[in-house]
């Protein structure tokens, strides 16, 4: 298992979060206790076995194709920070 | 009866057939309660007492749950009200539509009855992380209510509400009903429709009722489960009555497997105590103990944090400032827009498991983190499997602890995690499981409650009720509240 060597900045942007300097150093100590306590993982023996992703083995649900009546876009627009003309406002993505 | 409140929901809707009463007057006393106790409790976020008044005057008592008020985790959709998981991030979001539970109480003539608090989108185990207000214990309101579904737990628990709504991804419905001496239960994994419940850990995460008797959360679960097309994962299994097992009066043939792994160094002697005096009650009722081992129980914490922070952390990713919900001010450009909009909108719990999860799925640590956990969850579940061979059900503590103070833990990531030691197995293996009271610890002049945990093969619910119903029964604690 690889060692607990986690860069709480780095890994901040590849979660989109801006954090302050502060809470950088404050999970930077927290969560590497945390990963000390789940390096005991590694006494797990695991050999031959199959990862589990659901805990029912459910696969391929498919319903019959055909339309059925969902909420309306102008339901969710009003919950949206800024939108005009049935669209949602962001800021210019492509200069 | 002189005050509504006392009753639980079999007696609600007996007095609504024997027309004692009516709806809008036991609305009006669970009201009229929570006006004069959340000022000390703190479980209600929001609710709307005017449209609560409104549909308990067109509630048809003929229903199976006609005017019965249900208490709602502040996780749940309810359409026209406001959803905000405890996080600032969705103040001012308004559910556009019902969740599938919300349309199942609907439809069996219950009231969906405000927004109750929770730790921020359920992590946590204290309700300290509401970005709102900490919720209190009411048998001692110095002390927290246990969490996720902190608000949950302590409305019923202080007669707000008959029941209640929670959500369950590592104990968050188990752990509160034991700190606040209510029954609380986590139904299988799929038994439940999770659409319209705010994600979590999808893998992990089931809706569940909490109540003041085993039977009427059975009640509860008449009413909102079965196969939902709105979620792939709940299962297809044929509709049924969670009520045929209850009235017991022994339990005979019953085998209870003790797992020793469940009674660990660091525990509160006192719970322990408890939780062993009950056991042997279980034995004087006819039940067989059983010693069983679950060997890979040290490992269920590290899985968990790994499974549930991975699975977090893409599905909060959701919310990023466009679509609903909090937009940072004068954003710059987009980039600026998702990082502070989260930033500002994210309570520190929230942003450390976006964190944790962020890294234990990054390139380089995947197969390190994320797969092993995988793997070990396997082996988890495979312990139950083997258990249930030879136990009809197991017997265990639902917390190592009784609640404990406010702040005491909340600077101590690690430790508040390990308080969810003993439920966190179930949620890995999908089964489902219930806590009863079974006691009480007392300290500081409170009486704190202990809660004994029940924990049934999948699809078991019928059976895990029945066993739960006929232990509350001879308990001497059944319909318990906060004397309060």
């Amino acid at each position: 298992m690889a060692a607990p060597n986690l860069n709480v900045e780095e890994v901040a942007r590849l979660a989109r979060l801006a954090l302050t300097p502060d809470e950088i150093a404050t999970f930077q100590s927290q969560l590497g206790r945390v990963l000390e306590h789940i390096d005991q993982l590694s006494k797990a023996d695991i050999e031959g076995i199959e990862p589990t992703a659901h805990a029912n083995p459910v696969f391929n649900v498919i319903r019959e194709d055909f339309p059925v009546e969902g909420l309306k876009s102008e339901d969710f627009l009003v919950l949206a920070p800024r939108s005009a003309n049935n669209l949602l406002i962001v800021p210019k993505v492509i200069e | 009866m002189n005050d509504l409140t006392q009753l639980t929901i079999a007696g609600l809707l007996e007095g609504y057939r024997t027309k004692a009463f009516t709806p809008q007057e036991v609305m009006a006393a669970f009201e009229d309660r929570v006006a004069a106790t959340d000022a000390a409790i703190g479980a209600f976020i929001t609710r709307d007492a005017e449209s609560a008044m409104a549909e308990a005057g067109a509630a048809d008592p003929s229903l199976p749950l006609g005017g019965v008020p249900i208490g709602i985790k502040d996780v749940i959709n309810v359409k026209g009200q406001p959803c905000t998981c405890g996080s600032q991030i969705l103040r001012g979001y308004t559910a556009p539509y019902d969740a599938t539970v919300i349309a199942r109480l609907r439809a069996a003539g219950a009231i969906p009855y405000g927004r109750l608090n929770m730790d921020e989108f359920a992590m946590g185990s204290s309700t300290e992380n509401s970005s709102v207000h900490p919720t209190r214990n009411p048998w001692d309101t110095t002390r927290i209510p246990g969490g996720s579904s902190g608000g949950s737990a302590a409305a019923v628990a202080a007669r707000q509400v008959p029941a209640s709504l929670g959500s369950d991804t590592g104990g968050s419905i188990r752990q509160p009903a034991s700190l606040c001496g209510c029954v609380g239960l986590k139904p299988t994994y799929g038994r439940v429709s999770r659409y319209g419940l705010v994600a979590f850990a999808s893998s992990l995460d089931q809706i569940g009722p909490f109540a003041r008797t085993v039977e009427d959360c059975a009640l509860v679960m008449n009413a909102i489960c079965g196969r939902d097309p709105m979620d792939s994962t709940s299962l297809d299994v044929p509709a049924e009555d969670f009520t045929r097992s209850l009235g017991r009066a022994d339990l005979k043939g019953v085998r209870l497997g003790l797992p020793k792994e469940y009674f660990v160094d660091g525990m509160d002697a006192r719970v322990r105590a408890s939780v062993e005096a009950a056991i042997a009650r279980c034995a004087e009722l006819g039940a067989e103990i059983i010693d069983i081992s679950l060997p890979h129980t040290e490992y269920a914490v590290s899985v968990y944090y790994i499974i549930a922070t991975a699975e977090a952390s893409a599905n909060l990713s959701r919310f990023d400032g466009v679509r609903y919900g909090r937009r940072a001010q004068d954003p710059a450009d987009i980039m600026d827009l998702y990082f502070r909009s989260r930033e500002e909108g994210f309570g520190n719990e929230v942003k450390r498991r976006i964190i944790l999860g962020t890294y234990v799925l990054s390139s380089g640590y995947y197969d390190a983190y994320y797969l092993r956990a995988q793997k070990v969850r396997t082996l988890v579940r495979r312990d139950f499997a083997d258990a249930f061979e030879k136990v009809d059900a197991i017997v265990c503590p639902t917390s190592p602890d009784v609640a404990f103070p406010l702040g005491e833990r909340t600077g101590d990531p690690l430790k508040m995690y390990l308080a969810d030691i003993f439920t966190i197995a179930a949620n890995l293996a999908g089964i489902c499981g219930i806590s009863v009271p079974c006691g009480f610890v007392e300290e500081g002049g409170s009486k704190l409650p202990v809660g004994l945990q029940f924990l049934g093969k999948s699809l078991d619910e019928a059976g895990l009720l029945g066993i739960a119903d006929t232990y509350e029964r001879a308990s001497g604690l059944r319909g318990i509240a906060a004397p309060i």
